[in-house]
């Protein structure tokens, strides 16, 4: 009779963590904002089908970076949630922090219980009806969950793109504004994405019962070209490591975005036992 | 709540009400019919005619509980989505109960699929809703629905009218349900020609409604007293609109205007001209 080899408890963790995290960091990162007149998503995405934003309910939109088939399955399971508690109850009682603790059990459970754990970070935002009530719930693959107050960054190179876009990042400035920002800050200080290599919505404050809306490429083009001061001063904020004019290597240096796989796998790994507000299952403060 | 995660066999897929179904919150059809006692509130009269941009939908305002008033400001015209509508006749509970359930179930295959519906596609989810519903109706909660929308495939409106078995029906130019469809209908069709403009056709559709108000004591009139008008939308390019009360006012006041001078007073103008054959 064979015994099964004794694995610290820790040791399982770590790996499981270490695998997660290396499977999310080969992915392209997105960003969410907080802007005067609503939340801005924003993501490198160059596919146009396949997308990593999208709408949950009438207030409240999803985003997730990582394995697709993982993030895709959340997604739907996040809009029956949604749709199934608005039929049971009232539109109104559909609520972002709700679904977040949804989504953090369901992600804590396969990752303690399951052989892999899930590779996907996401995001559930929700746009009140003032700037004080938007929720930015930032959920990690082992479940843990953070209530972000203005932005949040998911992805393979979060820290550095974080750092970028919290200089330019305005919150009572405009989504066109601050889309500009979040492009300048994801593609960093050697390059600039063009409209057909990100993905972007914006939950509209003053809009319509489904706040939720894409923003096309002429959209996208529209707005970097009416705001241009916006991405030189998120390149400054770049860490000063890029000297170089921003145009260069316009259409292949996306390609760039998931070479920092195996070096900076561990790069987001601070993230959840790091310095940020762990919050777990509490209410929004 | 949990998050409702399935595998990847037993998936509903997009299908809003199989997902309600599988979470045990679908109501159940009586299991004997009503008794008469129980007289619940039913939706009457409801039209839908094709104009120029698209199509109008518009039905009056009354319930009715055998022969009493229930309510003088249901509505019985609801957006399904941006491009379509559907207005009920028949048992007002269940009828509403199955707009809402028909309007979640689009913005949820939209939203699982992240792409729409065709206009066929949606008639057709109504037509299976319809015959869900078979049961129910057989023990007296008939639900008899139209539906319309502005094909964007097409560019032009279409509408559908459906029995209680599901069957549906492509109607050419109008369609009428409930228990003043006959006149409403009649009216409809001895006013209607192709390509109708906006105006013309909700001065139709509001002739009809108050035709069929006239003669079917089901269906309710304007109410000036109250300011209690028919809900009339139109669906074109444009989307779902409602046409304003103001403008249902007006459009009346000018209808009846009309009446007025091309019939004569039936009543005697100053009250005295033929006062004195009447002995």
């Amino acid at each position: 009779m064979s015994m099964p080899f004794y694995v610290a408890p820790e040791q399982v963790m770590k790996d499981r963590a270490d695998y997660a995290r290396k499977g999310i960091a080969r992915g392209r990162s997105l960003i969410a904002a907080i802007c005067s007149d609503g939340i801005l998503l924003c993501a490198e995405n160059p596919s146009a089908t396949l997308r990593k934003i999208s709408e949950i309910y009438d207030r409240i939109a999803f985003a997730g970076v990582g394995r697709y088939n993982e993030f895709d399955q959340l997604r739907v399971a996040g809009v029956r949630h949604a749709d199934l508690k608005g039929y049971s109850y009232s539109r109104e009682d559909v609520d972002a922090r709700s679904l977040a603790n949804a989504y953090a059990q369901a992600l804590g459970q396969v990752f303690t219980h399951e052989m892999k754990p899930l590779e996907v970070e996401i995001l559930v935002a929700e746009v009140g009806h003032e700037a004080a009530g938007d929720q930015i719930f930032h959920i990690l693959y082992d479940g843990t969950v953070i209530d972000e107050p203005s932005r949040a960054v998911l992805g393979g190179d979060a820290e550095a793109i974080a750092g970028r876009f919290e200089a330019a990042h305005d919150t009572g400035a405009t989504t066109v504004e601050v889309l500009a920002a979040a492009m300048g800050a994801l593609a960093g200080p050697d390059r600039t994405l063009s409209a057909g290599e990100v993905e972007a919505a914006v939950l509209d404050r003053n809009g319509t019962r489904r706040a939720f809306r894409r923003l096309t490429d002429d959209e996208i083009t529209a707005a970097l070209a009416s705001t241009p001061a916006a991405p030189a001063e998120a390149d400054d904020t770049g860490g000063g490591a890029g000297a170089d004019d921003e145009t260069s290597g316009q259409g292949r240096a996306e390609g760039s975005a998931g070479a920092p796989g195996p070096d900076a796998a561990g790069a987001p790994a601070s993230e959840p036992d790091g310095d940020e507000p762990l919050e777990g299952d509490e209410p929004d403060a | 709540m949990t998050l409702p995660l399935f595998g990847p066999h037993d998936d509903p897929g997009p299908d809003f009400a199989g997902l309600v179904r599988r979470a045990g919150r679908a109501s159940e059809p009586p299991l004997t019919p009503l008794a008469d006692a129980l007289r619940i509130p039913h939706g009457t009269t409801v039209v839908a005619v094709r104009y120029a941009e698209g199509v109008v939908m518009a039905g009056d305002r009354r319930a009715t509980s055998g022969h009493l008033i229930s309510h003088r400001t249901i509505e019985k015209v609801f957006p399904a989505d941006r491009f379509s509508g559907v207005a009920i006749a028949g048992a007002a509970g269940p009828a509403i109960e199955m707009v809402t359930l028909f309007q979640l179930q689009l913005e949820h295959y939209e939203k699982v699929e992240g792409s729409h519906l065709s206009l066929e596609g949606k008639a057709n989810q109504l037509s299976q809703m319809v015959r869900n519903h078979l049961p129910a109706a057989m023990q007296g909660l008939a639900v008899v629905p139209l539906f319309a929308g502005y094909d964007l495939a097409r560019g032009s409106g279409r509408l559908f009218q459906y029995d209680v078995t599901g069957g549906r029906y492509e109607e050419q130019d109008y369609a009428a349900s409930g228990s003043g469809m006959l006149h409403a209908g009649t009216v409809v069709k001895l006013g209607f020609r192709p390509g109708l403009d906006r105006a013309a056709v909700v001065d139709l559709a509001l002739r009809a409604l108050w035709t069929a108000a006239d003669e079917d004591s089901a269906t309710g009139g304007p109410d000036a007293l109250r300011g209690i008008w028919p809900v009339v939308a139109t669906i074109s390019d444009q989307g779902y609109q409602r046409v304003p009360d103001v403008e249902l006012s007006e459009r009346f006041a000018t209808l009846l205007e009309a009446e007025r001078v091309s019939r004569g007073t039936t009543a005697p103008a100053g009250g005295q001209i033929s006062g004195g054959d009447a002995r």
